[in-house]
């Protein structure tokens, strides 16, 4: 058997790519600063190959995050030619020769392309993004029954693979920084929506606050920049018109939660 | 060093971490959890995992099914009062993961879909369309938030565990964010690292792979058991090595020749008719997949592509709504990486490492043989996968074991009061943060790590990859010796604390030399052909020397010590594996 990692390059278009690259350590640097590689990439490499060649073969001291190569850990987020990206997920057959890779925007940086995630990470605890369950459930009472329909309903929502591009493109995020923001608000949505879950009131103060939907000027960045289609400026305007009508509710019902 | 106090320290916060953590929140609350990982927790590569897991969910299929589904797969190799207790949990951790939101996949009447894998005699994969590991991990990090005693540590790299009077009492791990070396201690450990896949060159694994959990048990003196047996996945993409799931043959893909033939059934998994049919030609086991491909490329009959040669994965006939439906992952990674839409195109595929069924030997409470030291998931040997693992008990193995290590682990912790001298542990850390500054001093003609990498990848992959022989593993054996003690002398380039990405490549380059040495030697002295692993050289099972679990001692500057341990054999004797013919 011919071995796996054995490549024929002459079948494999190759060319010399400049790649511009946002370097920064703290400890040295004063600011961040380019720098340029020239890279032999192969025609059927993804941006994160080349970054992986200047790693390996040109560049020890470069420092990013990735691991699954598939576009499921949402590790890789960069600023590719001024675009959010998912690194192992562009091609470079839709580059030009030139690539400006800049860590993601609207994030400080840690060092090169490692940008600081605790805000993030925050956002995500703060709109708790588990079950609240109708009633305490046993394992021997079995599974809920879930209609395909209303799997269907939130289905979208719980693709989010939280690389965060969609802060990088937001301009709210990028203006306002305690704004919720896409991947978080849409992970609320998604357990508002769940037919297990009852836990949308304990949501509202985060979701419905100022920093959360309202927030929101629809512009739909987030949602072009996604590399899942998840929408979440969709489940944000959802949100927005749940929190309309709740506002409404609760003139006629006091106390008026509704399950939505 | 700072020193971190807290009740139960758990490494890697994948499937199985997270499952523990639950698990010692919701067993008592009052314990502090400690879970580090090398990276946020939804980049562990549980998130990786497509087609499902498996557990039995309808009325005409058995515990007994599943059980000797698991046994026969495993090529009698697995340990029958593991399997046993797997059987039963299965159904119950994944209605679990039901209550906490899973999206599992459903039927119209809006109880759970199961879909059946390889080697499956009746359909019992809980599914999530076609990524099922991504929506359990995203479910089981998104519910650990709940639980104020667990505290995430993300982005720090364990490197050594303390262990003082043959009791663990924590572990050294490197922030990443300020290069600092921290020690956590504890009063149990879990290790929940996943596999080794990266020590080949092939494989579906991500980056992260690289066996950190492993080295470190084995290090301190956990033996690793069953190192060789390596699986290749039947299905990965040429060039990546991306995965498309079995679940892709479990709704009714075929695997065919460069003329169109669906070669499986000149292997003892035919007739090709009526399909899809269980356990019988692309629903047999992945080693005897795997091994058909080896034999249909010697027989020039695969097809050459720049990548290495292929088959096709034809899934033409299922149509674009069944596509979209069952395998939505599969159309889109096909066809954006290489360029084949499932809806109108075959997918070129070839195997590809894709999991360890070795790992740290634990028993059936997930304990090791160092008190205070649990390990569950890939990274653990159980073992219920034996010398082959079915499709789709992984993930179900890291909830049945992450939870059972989670209960131990909190039952060690809530009772114990240990001592209060700590000058043992501390000059533990001290030593373990010597590693690491002498990693730094090194200077002169070191050794580049992506050129060690390379050479180990390469090795591992002539050497000990589908077939193996005396020939092969010997030189194999060699070289890992070698390697590693060049790996003495290897030189890191950035000489940085932030985020220094050489340093833990570094780190995990050593920590696969290990692993990679312990899989060549456990290879080289088993003598039989066995499930995945596969000897040209001595080509029938061996019940009579090889019903043995292989135990790889670590030596510090020599070749590992391998001991056997017995197999334990409760109602299934060894028989022969029967796929194809009349299986229903």
């Amino acid at each position: 058997m011919t071995a796996a990692s054995e490549i024929k390059p002459d079948e494999i278009k190759t060319r010399i790519i400049e790649i511009e690259i946002l370097r920064y350590n703290p400890e040295t640097d004063d600011e961040p600063a380019f720098q340029t590689y020239q890279v032999p990439c192969r025609e059927d490499w993804v941006v994160l190959d080349a970054v992986n060649y200047i790693k390996d073969e040109l560049d020890r001291t470069l420092s990013y995050r990735w691991s699954c190569h598939m576009a499921v850990c949402g590790s890789c987020g960069m600023m590719v030619n001024g675009e959010p990206t998912l690194s192992c997920h562009s091609f470079l057959r839709d580059h030009p020769d030139k690539l400006r890779i800049e860590p993601l925007a609207n994030f400080p940086i840690e060092r090169d392309l490692v940008v600081v995630m605790d805000d993030f990470i925050d956002k995500l605890k703060s709109v708790k993004p588990y079950i609240v369950p109708r009633e305490k459930r046993s394992v021997d009472d079995g599974t809920h029954k879930q209609m395909p329909a209303e799997l269907a309903r939130f289905k979208q929502y719980t693709l989010c693979i939280n690389c965060t591009l969609c802060y990088a493109a937001c301009p709210q995020y990028m203006l306002n920084e305690s704004f919720v923001g896409p991947a978080a608000l849409a992970l609320a949505h998604r357990y508002n929506l769940d037919t297990r879950d009852v836990g949308a009131s304990a949501r509202e103060d985060v979701v419905a606050s100022n920093p959360g939907v309202w927030e929101c000027s629809f512009v739909g960045a987030c949602s072009d920049v996604c590399p899942h289609d998840v929408d979440p400026a969709s489940a944000i305007q959802q949100a927005k018109i749940a929190g309309v009508l709740d506002y409404f509710k609760s003139f006629l019902m006091p106390k008026g939660e509704a399950k939505k | 060093m700072e020193i971190i106090k807290t009740d139960v320290v758990i490494v890697g916060a994948g499937g199985a971490g997270l499952r523990a953590a639950i698990e010692v929140a919701e067993t008592n609350p009052a314990l502090s959890v400690a879970l580090l990982s090398k990276v946020y927790p939804m980049r562990s590569h549980t998130v990786a995992a497509e087609g499902g897991a498996a557990g039995v969910a309808q009325s005409n299929d058995s515990f007994e099914n599943h059980f000797n589904d698991t046994v026969t797969g495993g090529d009698w190799l697995c340990d029958q009062d593991a399997v046993d207790l797997f059987v039963k949990e299965a159904p119950r951790e994944l209605t679990r993961m039901e209550h906490w939101g899973c999206p599992w996949s459903r039927q119209s009447d809006g109880s759970v879909a199961v879909r059946p894998f390889g080697g499956m005699k009746v359909e019992r994969t809980w599914y999530a369309a076609d990524k099922t590991g991504f929506h359990m991990l995203h479910t089981l990090y998104q519910t650990s938030l709940q639980f104020p005693s667990i505290k995430i540590y993300d982005e720090f790299y364990s490197t050594d565990l303390i262990v003082v009077d043959g009791r663990c009492r924590g572990l050294t791990a490197i922030e990443m964010r300020t290069g600092q070396m921290r020690l956590f201690e504890a009063m149990s450990v879990i290790i929940a690292t996943g596999g080794a896949g990266r020590v080949f060159p092939f494989t579906t694994n991500g980056a992260i792979k690289t066996g950190d959990g492993m080295a470190m048990a084995y290090r301190a003196g956990v033996p690793l058991k069953d190192m060789e047996f390596v699986q290749y996945h039947p299905t990965g993409l040429p060039g990546t090595g991306i995965l498309i799931t079995e679940g892709a043959r479990g709704e009714g893909g075929i695997l065919v020749n460069k003329d169109g033939y669906r070669y499986l059934q000149d292997y003892n998994l035919g007739p090709p008719d009526p399909w899809p049919r269980k356990k019988a030609m692309e629903l047999g086991p992945r080693d005897r997949l795997s091994q058909a491909f080896w034999h249909e490329n010697k027989k020039g009959r695969t097809i050459d592509t720049p990548h290495g040669d292929v088959v096709y994965l034809d899934l033409r006939h299922l149509g674009q709504a069944k596509i979209d439906e069952r395998l939505p992952l599969v159309r889109e990674l096909a066809s954006s990486y290489v360029d084949a839409d499932p809806v109108f195109k075959p997918i070129p595929v070839r195997p590809v490492i894709h999991y360890t069924m070795g790992g740290i030997d634990t028993n059936i409470n997930a304990e090791t043989s160092i008190e205070g030291l649990f390990a569950a998931g890939e990274c653990a040997c159980v073992s219920i996968n034996g010398a082959n693992r079915l499709g789709s008990n992984s993930l179900t193995e890291l909830l049945v074991f992450g939870s059972r290590a989670g209960r131990g682990a909190a039952a060690l912790a809530s009772k114990g009061t240990l001592p209060d001298d700590t000058t043992e542990i501390t000059r533990q850390g001290e030593v373990a943060r010597g590693r690491m500054t002498a990693l730094f001093l090194q200077s002169g003609d070191g050794e580049s790590i992506p050129g060690l990498r390379k050479e180990m990848n390469q090795t591992m992959e002539e050497g000990a990859g589908i077939y193996r022989t005396e020939d092969s593993l010997q030189e194999t054996c060699q070289t890992m010796a070698s390697l590693r003690k060049r790996f003495e002398n290897v030189e890191l380039e950035d000489k940085s604390n932030v985020y220094n990405t050489d340093l833990i490549q570094a780190f995990e380059l050593g920590s696969m030399l290990d692993v990679a040495h312990a899989m060549a030697v456990s290879a080289l002295n088993r003598k039989e052909s066995r499930g995945s692993h596969q000897r040209l050289d001595y080509i029938e099972r061996d019940d009579t020397t090889y019903l043995k679990h292989s135990l790889a001692n670590y030596d510090p500057s020599g070749e590992p010590r391998i001991e056997y341990r017995d197999v334990v054999i409760t109602k299934s004797q060894p028989g022969v594996r029967v796929y194809g013919g009349d299986q229903k």
